[in-house]
């Protein structure tokens, strides 16, 4: 079996054990890694980077705090969508820099295209298992979710992304184009061998959005949540009262 | 692992019968067995003494004759003494209906009980259940012979986390017909689980369709079921409970959250080709038909014949639902069909698929109409709705359309109201291998099953 892990995979997610997850910045350059596709991106961790950063990526761009402490960007309003130039640029920093454990921002490449979700989940019976859904903010309130158990086959991921309610909307609906199905079913054959190998760290991944478009697929946004080993002590046991 | 002692065994021994309480579940099980099934049997007691004038045993070594199977029912805290006994002796096998261990919070004392086996390579059932139930050999449920429902000797087993609902599923395949090859309640499942039986299963000549109730598996336990499933040239099909109860944990994802326990299950098993029963109903109903037609039928295409439009009209909507196609006929078709009806009804039946025969048919009809829909490529199955009451069919009708099927081999489906009244017409289909269904929907979806898709 061919592998994707190498010495660098491995060291990001060792350097991650500490906070129990792995922040976005490391995630994506372990899908890049891995290759899977991401957005360019650079991780500044003060005001000066952040704008060279931009110049290299070029406006409008996606700002997102950085932080061990934050887990859910949105919550914080850590997120930033189309900063416009530099002095926007840098008044996000100078409010993201007040939040507990700062460690910079991300800046990246706006890209566009369907919003889909890709995860993984170690579950208790079957050990990994992976899901396709339609993804983006109100992804639990449709619930529109393809579930197997890994590793995956190219006929699973068919599969699965046929078995979508809003599938039709991927196959182009009312002159809006449609997704790359292909570029999809290689992604997810991918990203299934990528979890299986480091799948004795990992809780669960969230890639939401993973957006898909005729071109293909960037992982927009992602989350690893480590093992609950490798979660910090206050995380691992819930306030009991 | 050799689990034939288990299933077959030549001799029994009751260990823990009671010389006062008739009730006591170890001196159920040996008067069942020891009055009505071939199998020699012993009663054991470490006082001795005797039973019903049979000779009590004070162990199971002191038996003379080699044991195949020890049903054990005495007080959880002797249980790893007499295992240990057992083993010592050379028996074959055991079943272990006493209760008191991990379900109550001992699970050091099934954990000896697991170590034991394993050092010995010892098989066990249990503990917490009823055992294993083969009609014609071997009985250890605990239930007096008099209340229990028992199904005939057929081919399908089932294999049960619960006793109870074993027991109850028993009674369900009594009423439908259903006939039984080993039913087996596994209760704590300590050493054998339902990938073993699943093995033994597959391997039984007496089987063809493996049927589970599972309330939940071990930890990466169903990885190895459904993966051992996938290749099993039987159906199996898996009733799961416990379908509201999700991981207490806190959720920290997306991903996490959608895919709950259940979720997971049900896509898990559909991926590999495992038929899942939504109620106990539809596991009675797809054992039903999947023992009368395990072979694969790829394309799901129905042609569907009544003598009354409505049950037609009501089974199309059923099937569509259920993904499967009603296509109507072509002209030639329904010139063929047509040529083949009794005159009075030949300009008024409707045959674009579905059939709608009249309630002026006659058995005849019946057996032309499905005589033709089994020599054409349009269908892969058909859909028999029967009324009973039309005046111009006979009791004999079951049995007249299987002799056509078994001529053509494509799978028919029967739909009987199920009244004692009708029982020997319904009987003409299922003593010879016709399944069927006591409602429209439940034909339906025994149509349905014998796809055996993967998420299609």
């Amino acid at each position: 079996m061919p592998t994707v892990l190498n010495k660098e995979i491995v060291a990001i997610l060792n350097r991650s054990l500490e906070h129990g997850w792995v922040m976005e910045p490391e995630a994506k350059r372990l899908f890049q890694l891995a290759g899977l596709p991401v957005p360019r991106f650079v991780w500044a961790r003060d005001v000066s980077q952040a704008r060279a950063g931009a110049a290299e990526i070029g406006y409008p761009l996606v700002a997102k705090v950085v932080s061990p402490s934050v887990v859910h960007k949105s919550e914080v309003r850590g997120v930033a969508v189309g900063v416009a130039d530099d002095e926007e640029l840098g008044s996000f920093f100078q409010r993201m820099s007040r939040l507990p454990d700062f460690s910079g921002i991300l800046i990246e490449e706006m890209v566009t295209g369907h919003e889909l979700i890709v995860g993984s989940k170690a579950d208790y019976q079957f050990g990994l298992v992976l899901l396709l859904g339609i993804g983006g903010t109100a992804v639990e309130v449709y619930g529109d979710v393809a579930i197997r158990m890994a590793p995956l086959t190219a006929e699973d991921a068919l599969s699965m992304l046929d078995g979508l309610k809003g599938g039709k909307l991927l196959a182009g609906y009312r002159g809006k184009p449609g997704i790359n199905r292909q570029k999809l079913v290689e992604f997810l054959l991918g990203f299934s061998e990528l979890l299986g190998e480091i799948s004795s760290f990992v809780e669960s991944v969230d890639l939401n959005p993973l957006l898909c478009s005729e071109q293909g697929c960037v992982i927009a946004d992602a989350r690893i949540m480590l093992d609950a080993r490798f979660r910090p002590e206050k995380e691992k046991e819930p306030n009991v009262r | 692992m050799d689990l034939s002692p288990l299933f077959s065994p030549g001799s029994l021994a009751v260990i823990g019968v009671s010389a006062s309480n008739d009730r006591h579940p170890a001196n159920v099980i040996f008067s069942k067995n020891l009055l009505r099934y071939p199998v020699a049997t012993y009663a054991v007691n470490t006082k001795g003494g005797t039973l019903d004038g049979e000779t009590v045993y004070p162990s199971v070594s002191a038996i003379p004759a080699k044991v195949d199977l020890a049903v054990i029912a005495v007080r959880a805290e002797y249980v790893p003494a007499i295992l240990a006994d057992c083993i010592e002796a050379g028996v074959g096998s055991a079943i272990i209906i006493s209760g008191g261990f991990a379900e109550s919070g001992r699970h050091d004392l099934q954990q000896q009980l697991i170590d034991m086996a394993i050092k010995a390579d010892f098989p066990f059932v249990g503990p917490n259940c009823l055992g294993i139930y083969c009609p014609g050999q071997v009985d250890t449920f605990f239930l007096p012979v008099e209340r229990m429902v028992q199904p005939l000797a057929g081919d399908v087993a089932v294999v049960s986390q619960s006793g109870g609902v074993l027991v109850d599923l028993l009674v369900k395949f009594a009423k439908e017909g259903v006939g039984v090859s080993r039913a087996v309640s596994i209760g704590n499942k300590a050493f054998l689980r339902e990938l073993q039986f699943l093995e033994f299963l597959e391997a039984d000549p007496r089987t063809r369709v493996i049927a589970f109730y599972v309330e939940g598996f071990a930890r990466n336990e169903g990885r190895d079921f459904v993966t051992y499933a996938r290749k099993c040239r039987k159906p199996v099909i898996v009733l799961k409970a416990g379908k509201t109860r999700e991981g207490g944990q806190a959720v920290s994802s997306h991903t996490a959250s959608l895919a709950g326990d259940y979720r997971v299950f049900s896509s898990v098993l559909a991926q590999h080709g495992i038929i899942e029963a939504a109620t106990e109903l539809d596991l009675v109903s797809y054992c039903e038909a999947l023992s009368c037609y395990p072979d694969l039928v790829t394309k799901g295409r129905v042609g569907v014949v009544s003598g009354s439009g409505g049950h037609g009209a009501i089974a199309v909507d059923a099937c569509v639902g259920a993904g499967l196609a009603v296509p109507p006929f072509n002209e030639d078709v329904q010139r063929k069909m047509r040529q083949d009806l009794s005159e009075n009804i030949r300009m008024i039946a409707s045959l674009a698929n579905p059939i709608d025969l009249t309630g002026s048919a006659v058995e005849n009809d019946f057996v032309a109409a499905v005589e033709t829909m089994c020599t054409i490529d349009e269908i892969d199955s058909i859909l028999l709705l029967m009324l009973p009451y039309l005046p111009g069919i006979s009791a004999d009708i079951g049995a007249r359309l299987s002799k056509v099927y078994r001529r053509h081999g494509k799978p028919l489906v029967a739909y009987v109201p199920h009244i004692e009244k009708y029982r020997m017409l319904i009987e003409g289909f299922e003593l010879n291998r016709v399944p069927v269904a006591s409602s429209i929907e439940s034909a339906v979806r025994m149509t349905q099953v014998l796809r055996r898709c993967r998420l299609c």
